[in-house]
């Protein structure tokens, strides 16, 4: 009995020193901000960060494009795999007590921690990319990827020889079904005969489907094996894999996604095969928030990034839509107008 | 025997410590290595980390792996290696999400049924593991890790929109309904940030795991087992109810692993939901060497780890850093403990020998005399 309350003393003593311990010690949030006029950018990057050639090194352009034009000094902290939302708002908060000003969080998943932060930094303005936040000093910075992927499966379809048509998509979410969506509907309504198979290459919170180009390779070489011509790839780092086979198949073509990615120095080998690349233009976004910090005029609200004004766009490096390009604009024209609506779910 | 019994303490305590110095020693050479200067690295993250919203952050991060370290510790007693942690506090965490955002009950009712809700998800769970040991003799390694991956699947499968998911406005992000607002979990108002009131739950678990196993007939049959499957057997121990028993209290404890943050922070379970807890658990039982207090230590010192990296990398230096002092301190855990076990059987060996070298000369003595 006697070493029952001895080890219940204990406990009882670790809990409460460990409670009394909460309640005294400076906080490291106690420093105060400085506002100095130097623009300084805090970037809070996805799982992946600066170097996936794809989705973060989009953002990474503008924030260089910021650096070089506007004379910013950065900080760029990256996501680690399996966090929690208190880490994010660690990430958030530190960048924002740093004197960063302004705080862009690449990637949807820190809509929440956004929501929790930017109220708690008034005078901070803080980006969303991906998503749309609540917060008001907030500047929600998405994108229409359909209507790019749209334009693919325009592009798709016109190329097809057989009207076999590939998708893959790297995680099953909803953010990349809108590619799919989008891109089904454009192959759908330029050749009703065509058909489109839509692969995710990982489901629900495995997100191993944006990192994996073996299972990208494996996906596509299916798709190949099967007929299929013209792949499009949404799939962050598993589209390298996936590129890779279509470049081996003769007369088939690759769509790549998010950056130019026939430019990529990993991927430019494969460049004839790569027939566009659906950009989706994050260093835009970045870069005018920072401008509009730099100008006193912070931006807040939502900003959709459309095909009409460039935000999302085909690349025409290696000219290989020159024969189709005046269909494209003329479909371009037609989503800017609102007379094609394009779906964002499948 | 009251003295013997402060060595063994010594010497259990000597086994972390040794591992957790060496494994600084170590660090502070690979920072070396890539041209860092590693005290400062040190006395950045143990300033970061002693700030009072560190503590709360490692409180609060601790509480979460503690459970986990828990879960993995009732296995671990049992000579069971349950990998499946991971897998059964998601599935768990997941039902019970859904479920609290199904109901609109009042707090008390509710809070209690997500909870049972997330312990019999987890418990059923590695009951398959369990049950698939004792009738098809499946080693519960390769069972439970193939269960962490349909747990993947069957969770892909339901967080859709239609089925168990809801999309938010910005058409991003799919998870389970919010828990009501009355279910949220008490915290206290610490400032500047509160501390989950599952602190609380993961103490009591921490008693009751500790009471379980050493004061009761069960703890002690679970023990013998662990030790010895046969000998427990011929004593009259019914082994394979005990495996599956143990699996289920294991499940039954991953289960409350994903609560501190679905019911104190994010109270919905959606693509985000932190993942690879199961793992941790596994590196914290070993640390605390699946004693309830060590457990609690261990975890402490993880989400004190945790804290600093971000800070590191904040400075300038690789966030890495703190993976490879954690991975290091597994191993020289692993390592230590061995030594450490070695060196206290040969002192005891040692120890024997004289009391017996001692009790033969006294006899030799009486014999002379005699």
């Amino acid at each position: 009995m006697r070493r029952v309350s001895k080890i219940t003393t204990a406990c009882l003593a670790t809990a409460a020193l460990a409670f009394t311990a909460t309640a005294c010690g400076a906080s490291s949030t106690d420093t105060a901000e400085t506002d100095s006029e130097k623009l300084k950018i805090g970037m809070a990057y996805d799982v992946g960060g600066r170097g996936d050639n794809s989705f973060n090194d989009s953002a990474a352009r503008g924030l260089d494009k910021a650096k070089a034009d506007l004379g910013a000094e950065t900080k760029e902290l990256t996501a680690k795999h399996g966090e929690t939302p208190a880490d994010r708002e660690a990430r958030l908060s530190s960048l924002a007590e740093g004197g960063y000003n302004p705080v862009i969080a690449v990637g949807f998943a820190y809509k929440d921690t956004i929501d929790e932060i930017a109220p708690k930094y008034p005078k901070v303005s803080f980006g969303l990319v991906d998503s749309v936040a609540d917060a008001k000093n907030v500047d929600s910075i998405v994108f229409t990827e359909e209507q790019g992927s749209y334009l693919a499966g325009v592009a798709a379809a016109l190329k097809s020889k057989d009207g076999k048509i590939g998708f893959i998509g790297g995680v099953d979410l909803p953010l990349i079904k809108k590619f799919a969506a989008g891109f089904e509907q454009g192959v759908m309504d330029t050749d009703p005969k065509a058909s489109v198979k839509i692969q995710y290459l990982t489901t629900g919170t495995d997100l191993s489907g944006f990192g994996s180009p073996d299972k990208g390779k494996a996906a596509a070489q299916g798709m190949l094996d099967k007929g299929i011509d013209v792949i499009y790839t949404a799939a962050g780092g598993s589209g390298a894999g996936a590129i890779q086979a279509v470049a081996a198949e003769k007369g088939t073509w690759a769509i790549g996604v998010d950056s130019d990615q026939a430019k990529d120095p990993a991927l430019s080998k494969y460049a004839a095969s790569i027939m566009t690349s659906v950009v989706k233009n994050v260093d835009t976004g970045v870069y005018e928030l920072a401008k509009s910090v730099k100008d006193k005029k912070p931006l807040t609200g939502t900003h959709t990034y459309s095909l009409a004004e460039d935000g999302v766009s085909l690349t025409t490096t290696g000219d290989h839509l020159k024969d189709i390009q005046s269909k494209l604009d003329e479909v371009k024209k037609k989503i800017v107008d609102g007379e094609i609506k394009v779906k964002t779910t499948t | 025997m009251k003295k013997f019994d402060k060595e063994r303490v010594l010497l259990g305590i000597a086994a972390p410590l040794l591992a957790i110095v060496v494994a600084f020693l170590v660090t502070a050479l690979v920072l070396l290595a890539t041209g860092k200067e590693p005290f400062n690295a040190f006395a950045i993250m143990f300033d970061y980390g002693s700030k009072s919203d560190s503590q709360v952050y490692i409180l609060n991060k601790a509480t979460t792996y503690y459970l986990a370290g828990l879960a993995v510790a009732v296995g671990f007693r049992m000579n069971l290696f349950n990998i499946g942690v991971d897998g059964q506090y998601r599935l768990a965490a997941f039902f019970a999400a859904a479920l609290g955002g199904a109901l609109t009950l009042p707090g008390p009712v509710q809070i209690p049924l997500i909870i049972l809700c997330a312990m019999i998800v987890g418990a059923m769970w590695a009951g398959i593991a369990g049950l698939l040991k004792v009738t098809r003799g499946v080693s519960e390694v390769v069972s439970t890790i193939m269960l962490n991956a349909i747990a993947t699947a069957i969770i892909g499968y339901l967080l859709q929109e239609g089925r168990l998911g809801h999309l938010d406005t910005a058409g991003t992000k799919v998870s389970t309904k919010p828990i009501p607002e009355s279910s949220h979990f008490f915290e206290f108002p610490t400032t500047p940030s509160p501390v989950w009131g599952f602190i609380v739950v993961a103490i009591i678990a921490g008693i009751a795991y500790w009471f379980t196993l050493s004061r009761t007939r069960f703890g002690f049959d679970l023990r013998t087992v662990g030790q010895s499957g046969s000998a427990a057997e011929a004593s009259g121990v019914n082994v394979k109810r005990m495996v599956v028993t143990s699996m289920l209290i294991s499940g039954a404890m991953a289960g409350l692993v994903g609560m501190p943050t679905l019911l104190n922070d994010s109270y919905e379970y959606s693509g985000d939901f932190p993942v690879g807890i199961g793992f941790t658990g596994i590196a914290i039982a070993l640390l605390g060497r699946n004693h309830p207090i060590g457990i609690a230590l261990g975890a402490i010192l993880w989400a004190f780890l945790e804290r600093g990296s971000g800070q590191l990398e904040f400075q300038g230096y690789d966030k890495e850093i703190v993976g490879v002092i954690q991975g290091v301190i597994v191993l020289c855990v692993v390592i230590a403990y061995e030594v450490v076990r070695r060196y206290g059987l040969k002192r005891q060996q040692r120890q024997v020998g004289a009391k017996l070298a001692a009790q033969a000369r006294n006899s030799d003595k009486q014999e002379v005399s005699a």
